[in-house]
């Protein structure tokens, strides 16, 4: 069902000549004051604006941070220590930053989910949700290219062992991660070229993408709690859906209490726990790179564990690691599949059965526990007694995350089926508000 | 209720910290106070005569010095040895080359040394050495295993001795110092270290306070117009 175009022309004045020259009315009215959104958002919905608001504080933060920053390998370090010390609230760009960029994930991550437990992938959002994806991916880019310009020793080791997973895939891996570093190690050239990705190549394919997804939204409308399909209740005057309110001004002014509690939480780890326990900036990361030392310990930021987890989880075949590039890669891929993967007659986890909630249940856990173990060695919990068989002497923490990896990927492998045989309950016509 | 165990369940999602510490070491609670102005200062002074010689501060400058309560005329007069202005960063004569065929390291740059390493792990670690005849510099540390600094500050806290038995130190032979006094002298200095690794900090605590004041009444505000705008939604 296609929104309708109105075309609304103002009297007369300035907005009148703008309107013959631009779409300016209409394009407030149809995407604003006339886009009519379900009555019964929750909580879940406020994730999507906030993510947008994370995308122009770091683009805004982003450009008084290139002002001083210099991407040089003998220079890096020192300048986002003249930041931090010597430009005037430096400090205060650079921890916005670098709060932004975790916090980027926490919102983004609640919105996938949000998208997830609502089965707003589903037809007709399959091109919206797969436009989701790929700016998730550009956002892992993102964080990856700009998590090296710090110059500390995490960004250099970090980096070295990301661009060292390309040199596992077959045939062309090592000249491919070659190819990436400019060089044979992570150098001056590698952290050049990752200034240039960081600063225009990804946040301009970002804007982008964050476009189309907001033209993909407004083209189907925005799914709900109850997955309800909003345009199917129009009234019979002037079909506008039943369910619907405008998005400005009622849900400008909800969003703005989003804003408001966001930019509490924001502010607090800002101003008080910008450091966030070596979570958001890690400890390490204040010794200037060094190529000749490898630290003990190099784990990514936490927003990449779940997935570095998966990487470690999977055993070597043949003495290629490239199994377990793989199953990192799919880890994070898997998501564009599930539009197709979900064979549910129903939307919403609402009116879902069991089966599936207990399938969610489960992925949420693998998530979290995934995430926990990647921040950790793999030997943190020791390893089992040599007198048991098969797992023997093997590190608890690697069992545990097979086990999880297993159940991750089984959450999206088996949906076809789960989905199908789960007993659902009947949708109502209309959502539910109260 | 739901909202909050959704809440909750974000709070420990964001928020959970476990995993860093390192669990074979007890490391002693260093005495950090930002706001005693008197305790950076003899800080600052131990720093630039004791550690100023082989560590650099590059990021850090003299004048800094201003935040904790000195003049320019007092870190002209007092502490200012090998630079000319006191714009000038905190830098050192001693090149890596030398650094390297004289200690077999590189003495760190002690800049932001305190938000690598911690201010408990400093204030451990200059209370750790003792005597040990193996080391090509007759120290060695409970803290830092093998560490290639000889102890520099061992004419004021005299000689401890390990004991093998209970991994205790014992003073054999006292210093210039009691030891309370050691004690204060290395509190005053990781104190001002800790200053130092971020010096604009107590401005952030206190710049946090009215952000959060106004960011809280903006929610107020909010909330009320979200309710006005709503109340005739059905």
């Amino acid at each position: 069902m296609k929104t309708e175009i109105k075309t609304k022309k103002s009297k007369g004045g300035l907005m009148a000549w703008v309107d013959e020259r631009f779409p300016l009315s209409s394009l407030i009215t149809n995407h604003l004051t006339e886009y009519y959104a379900p009555k019964n958002f929750n909580f879940w919905y406020f994730f999507g604006s906030l993510a947008m608001l994370v995308l122009v504080l770091q683009l805004v933060t982003g450009i008084f941070l290139t002002m001083h920053y210099k991407p040089d390998a003998e220079l890096a370090f020192g300048s986002v220590e003249y930041i931090m010390r010597d430009v005037s609230f430096g400090w205060l760009i650079r921890y916005m930053h670098s709060t932004g960029a975790s916090m980027f994930f926490v919102v983004v991550y609640l919105h996938m989910f949000r998208g997830l437990i609502y089965g707003s992938y589903k037809n007709p959002r399959e091109l919206l949700w797969l436009f989701g994806v790929a700016i998730f991916l550009c956002l892992m880019g993102e964080a990856f290219f700009g998590y090296l310009l710090p110059w500390g020793q995490m960004s250099y080791w970090g980096a070295q062992v990301i661009v060292n997973l390309f040199s596992a895939i077959p045939f062309v891996g090592p000249d491919l991660s070659e190819w990436l570093r400019g060089d044979y190690l992570v150098s001056d050239a590698t952290l050049n070229r990752f200034f240039a990705f960081h600063v225009i190549a990804l946040p301009l394919a970002l804007c982008g993408l964050v476009f189309v997804h907001l033209v993909a939204l407004h083209e189907v409308g925005s799914n709900n709690p109850d997955g309800v399909e909003i345009k199917k209740n129009l009234d019979k005057k002037t079909s506008i859906p039943l369910d619907g309110i405008p998005f400005h001004p009622y849900y400008t002014v909800k969003d703005l209490v989003g804003v408001s509690v966001f930019l509490i939480v924001f502010a607090l780890i800002i101003f008080y726990l910008p450091e966030m326990g070596g979570y958001f900036l890690e400890a390490n990361n204040f010794i200037p790179a060094d190529p000749l030392k490898t630290p003990a310990h190099i784990a990514p930021v936490w927003y990449f564990t779940p997935y570095y987890s998966i990487l470690r989880a999977v055993p070597p075949v043949l003495n290629s690691q490239f199994p377990g590039v793989a199953a990192m890669g799919l880890s994070v891929l898997a998501f564009a599949f599930l539009p197709w993967l979900d064979k549910s007659k129903v939307r919403s986890i609402r009116y879902k059965g069991n089966l599936f909630k207990r399938w969610i249940a489960l992925f949420v856990v693998s998530f979290f526990i995934l995430g926990y173990l990647g921040t950790v060695p793999s030997n943190v919990w020791g390893q089992f007694s040599n007198a048991i068989p098969v797992i023997g002497g093997v590190d608890k923490a690697t069992v545990v995350a097979r086990i999880f990896t297993i159940t991750y990927f089984l959450f999206f492998a088996l949906m076809p089926y789960y989905s199908k045989k789960d007993k659902t309950k009947p949708v109502p016509s209309r959502v539910s508000y109260k | 209720m739901k909202i909050l165990t959704k809440l909750f369940l974000i709070f420990i999602f964001v928020f959970s910290n476990a995993g860093f510490a390192n669990e074979h070491l007890t490391l002693d609670k260093a005495p950090i106070d930002l706001n005693d102005q008197a305790s950076l200062q003899r800080g600052a002074k131990t720093f630039i005569n004791y550690c100023l010689n082989c560590h650099s501060a590059n990021y850090m400058r003299y004048n800094r010095l201003k935040d904790i309560g000195l003049s320019d005329n007092l870190i002209k007069e007092n502490l200012l040895f090998t630079a000319e202005k006191v714009g000038e960063p905190m830098k050192i004569a001693m090149t890596k080359k030398d650094a390297k065929a004289w200690f077999g390291a590189n003495p760190p740059d002690l800049s932001v040394e305190v938000r690598a390493r911690g201010s408990d792990w400093i204030y451990s670690y200059l209370r750790g050495y003792y005597r040990d005849s193996s080391r090509p510099t007759g120290w060695n540390n409970t803290v830092f295993d093998k560490t290639a600094m000889p102890h520099i500050l061992w004419k004021l806290q005299g000689d401890q001795k390990l004991n093998e038995e209970h991994h205790t130190l014992e003073l054999v032979k006292p210093g210039t110092l009691s030891v309370k006094e050691y004690d204060a002298l290395v509190g005053d200095l990781v104190n001002y270290l800790t200053f130092m690794s971020e010096p604009s900090k107590l401005k952030r605590l206190h710049m946090g306070y009215y952000v959060l004041l106004f960011l809280g009444l903006l929610l107020v505000l909010t909330i009320k117009l979200k309710k006005e705008f709503w109340k005739d939604i059905k």
